[in-house]
């Protein structure tokens, strides 16, 4: 069976051009798509990104902004537009770009593509519509026995259908490059990564499938009761999963980016693809990581599960940690750029905004997000920080400062090499990504400390003022939610002038002609792509070792002191 | 390069590079480290999530729960009765929109077996400045074994988001001082003839 007969007999004509910087055969019908969807993320980015800071507003207590329902209404919308709509819109884009481009090869069936983009859109836009509407307020988590409307439910379904297809269009596509013979032997490093997100995607959604259209089905009242117990497993066995697609996508991307920018070759194919790998097997697990402070949940099934089975998923991540700074280290010295034991670091392109952004994403992901994501995915721990303000403190340190900085680093790279425009403004350009990465690393470590604090999450009002039994956090919960609002503000700033710079290129940047010579370069490597060929040599990375070094520290000390807290606490068993 | 198909054909037996090698022992050790603790915790540590719970009809633990209250009440504070049980006891607290009813009055190095469970949606039990954090289910009462190592006066905030009062739900804990508790109970059994 040819791949014709798989994905149905769509002609076989594609259009290509050759991409002067890095030699690639791009495909017309996925370069169109890959605009698609870059313009819708970028869109939901902007919607949900404004919510956001809406939020942090209203919950700085100094400024205290919006009203309490329409604060719930706010921050039900900021989940569903960044977390959901920004990530899987870009994540779809990179399927495209990691399987038809890099491969040389043309999309499968671009109509069926087209056909899941417009899905996406309708899902995301009826979802955005209920919510507004005011009767949906119910978070992004949508707890039963709390109810939407049912077109906040259709919504999501119709958004994950589409989001399927375009994972069944990757697929496809991987099937006809390796029949029409357009590359030799193994899929490149950032394609098997992209894979791996692909490969996550598909189960994620099927999980959301199972617990969506019963919910679906009981909003519109044809079944009559949905268990919120069993609903928070299944249900997040698509919300905490979906989270390691990003995880999945974001590497590839420090992957694609390190290569394209300094010339990066990865240590060892075997080690990152493992760690890849590693993913697929014990990324599933981590719904547990929700179910932690639940009752009647045996503590062997909570330490299997929250622990990815020993930790073997959170091995991949540390992996990925040192094979990324060691990959572009062992780059930058064969660069020239040798001595001492940050010299390679020091004279990185730290203003191209795709490098900038790509490293703070990794230190930010790793020191941030994942020592927390650690220490509240254990057993015990979690008492000390479930619901709390931490837990989106967490996750602002994986999915924005991690995830979505990365995405934006990769921007800077689809505007010049697919939509063919010059970048508008560079100098803005060069500070976005510290901008954006400063007020986001800012404000996952302030919520971080609120939550140490005690302060609750989705939570309108902290001073307690309408309760009939007063409390108060301490001042310096006040403290932390203030600075927490100010780098939101940076956060937000950091945001606009992306949107602005995206907008503005996509818009009125110089068309990009044949010859042109790119504000922000690509290493002279990339266009000869064929010659950079394989895996590294026996490097020597002394400023990688120092800089893992200094991470496992602070991972280590950090994981005691919460275990002092919990010694503290009151006794219960 | 990462974005080339690898240079070797067979990549799958090139060998690791010593420094992966290191990093990937210490980090999968770490890990073991990290799992054995949480098994460990629950010998040594004073801390460790009760998976006690039974389903029950939110209506027959309104019952249980206005019982409870009705018995043990020494006072009332704001309209809520304010509930002393007896050391060592079965507490029941109820989660509904939007309070945390009764008011507790524990004592200090005592243990209670304390009941939790919600009349309507899901509650978040948030005991501070403690900082203990667990979740309330509708129709499933989960009993925790709890020993106050402090005294004063706590509250109970709700954060699981359970609509537009959700920021108004609250509750409290009063929790007397060992010594003190122990002359009240004297007090009491020495007046009885």
């Amino acid at each position: 069976m040819t791949a014709e007969t798989v994905v149905g007999a769509i002609g076989a004509r594609a259009e290509f051009r050759t991409c002067q910087y890095t030699g690639l055969k791009v495909d017309a019908a996925a370069q169109a798509l890959i605009k698609a969807h870059a313009v819708a993320a970028v869109i939901f980015l902007a919607v949900g990104g404004l919510m956001g800071l809406l939020v942090a507003l209203t919950r700085w207590p100094a400024v205290h902004l919006l009203p309490a329902e329409w604060f719930y209404l706010v921050l039900t919308g900021h989940g569903a537009n960044v977390l959901l709509f920004w990530i899987i819109f870009f994540e779809i884009a990179v399927l495209y770009f990691a399987s038809a481009i890099l491969l040389n090869s043309r999309l499968a069936a671009p109509k069926f593509a087209w056909l899941g983009f417009v899905l996406m859109v309708v899902g995301a836009i009826m979802t955005n519509v209920a919510v507004l509407q005011g009767d949906s307020s119910v978070m992004f988590t949508s707890y039963p026995p709390m109810q939407a409307k049912p077109h906040f439910y259709l919504g999501l379904v119709l958004f994950a259908v589409g989001a399927l297809i375009g994972c069944a269009i990757f697929f496809a596509t991987l099937v006809i490059a390796k029949e029409e013979r357009t590359y030799e032997g193994s899929i490149p490093l950032v394609t098997f990564g992209a894979l791996t997100a692909a490969i996550i995607a598909v189960f994620t959604i099927a999980s959301g499938a199972i617990i969506l259209i019963p919910t679906w089905l009981w909003s519109l009242g044809l079944i009559s009761d949905i268990d919120p117990l069993m609903y928070k497993v299944v249900w997040w066995a698509m919300g905490h999963s979906s989270q390691q697609i990003n995880v999945s996508a974001h590497v590839s991307l420090w992957y694609l980016i390190a290569a394209l920018l300094v010339g990066a070759k990865p240590l060892s194919e075997k080690v990152s693809r493992t760690a890849f790998f590693m993913y697929i097997l014990f990324l599933q697990l981590a719904s547990a990581h929700h179910l932690l402070a639940e009752p009647g949940l045996d503590a062997s099934w909570k330490i299997v599960n929250t622990s990815y089975m020993m930790y073997l998923a959170v091995l991949g991540s540390m992996v990925h940690g040192l094979t990324v700074p060691g990959a572009i280290e062992a780059a930058q010295r064969r660069n020239g750029f040798n001595r001492g034991a940050f010299e390679w670091l020091r004279k990185a392109p730290w203003g191209h905004p795709a490098f900038a952004g790509m490293f703070l994403s990794l230190v930010f992901f790793g020191f941030i997000g994942g020592i927390s994501g650690v220490v509240l995915g254990t057993e015990q721990l979690n008492v000390l920080m479930h619901n709390t303000i931490y837990v989106p403190g967490h996750f602002h340190g994986t999915v924005v400062a991690g995830t979505t900085l990365a995405f934006m680093a990769a921007t800077y790279l689809v505007l010049p090499l697919v939509f063919q425009r010059e970048i508008i403004w560079p100098k803005l350009a060069k500070i976005q990504p510290y901008l954006f990465g400063i007020g986001a690393a800012g404000i996952s470590l302030f919520m971080m400390g609120a939550g140490t604090l005690g302060v609750a999450r989705r939570h309108w009002d902290v001073t307690f003022s309408d309760a009939n039994l007063s409390f108060a956090y301490s001042a310096g919960a006040f403290l932390m939610m203030g600075l927490n609002g100010i780098f939101a503000v940076i956060a937000a700033l950091g945001g606009l002038v992306f949107v602005l710079v995206v907008v503005g290129t996509v818009l009125f940047g110089e068309k990009i002609k044949s010859g042109h010579k790119l504000t922000f370069p690509l290493h002279s490597g990339g266009t000869a792509a064929a010659s950079h060929y394989g895996s590294e040599v026996h490097p020597k990375l002394p400023g990688t070792i120092i800089l893992v070094t200094i991470f496992f520290v602070c991972f280590v000390l950090y994981y005691f002191i919460n275990w002092k807290y919990l010694s503290e606490l009151w006794l219960f068993r | 390069m990462a974005v080339t198909p690898p240079e070797r054909r067979v990549w799958w037996n090139a060998p690791i590079e010593r420094v992966e090698l290191v990093w990937i022992v210490i980090a999968f050790l770490w890990g073991v480290f990290m799992f054995g603790f949480m098994i460990a915790w629950h010998f040594i540590g004073q801390q460790n999530l009760s998976k006690e719970a039974y389903r029950i009809a939110p209506s027959a633990y309104e019952e249980k729960v206005e019982n409870f209250a009705k018995k043990f009440q020494v006072r009332e504070e704001q309209g809520i009765p304010v509930v002393k049980p007896q050391p060592g006891g079965d507490v029941y607290l109820l989660a509904r929109l939007w309070q945390w009813w009764p008011i507790l009055e524990l004592e200090q190095g005592v243990s209670y077996r304390i009941h939790l469970s919600s009349l309507d949606w899901m509650h978040g039990f948030s005991l501070q400045p403690t900082n203990i954090n667990i979740s309330v289910y509708p129709g499933l009462e989960h009993i925790i074994s709890l020993t106050p190592t402090q005294s004063g006066e706590f509250g109970i905030v709700c954060n699981e988001f359970c609509g537009i009062g959700h920021h108004t739900m609250t509750g409290k804990i009063y929790v007397t001082e060992k010594k003190r508790a122990e002359a009240d109970r004297r007090l009491v059994e020495g007046g009885r003839p």
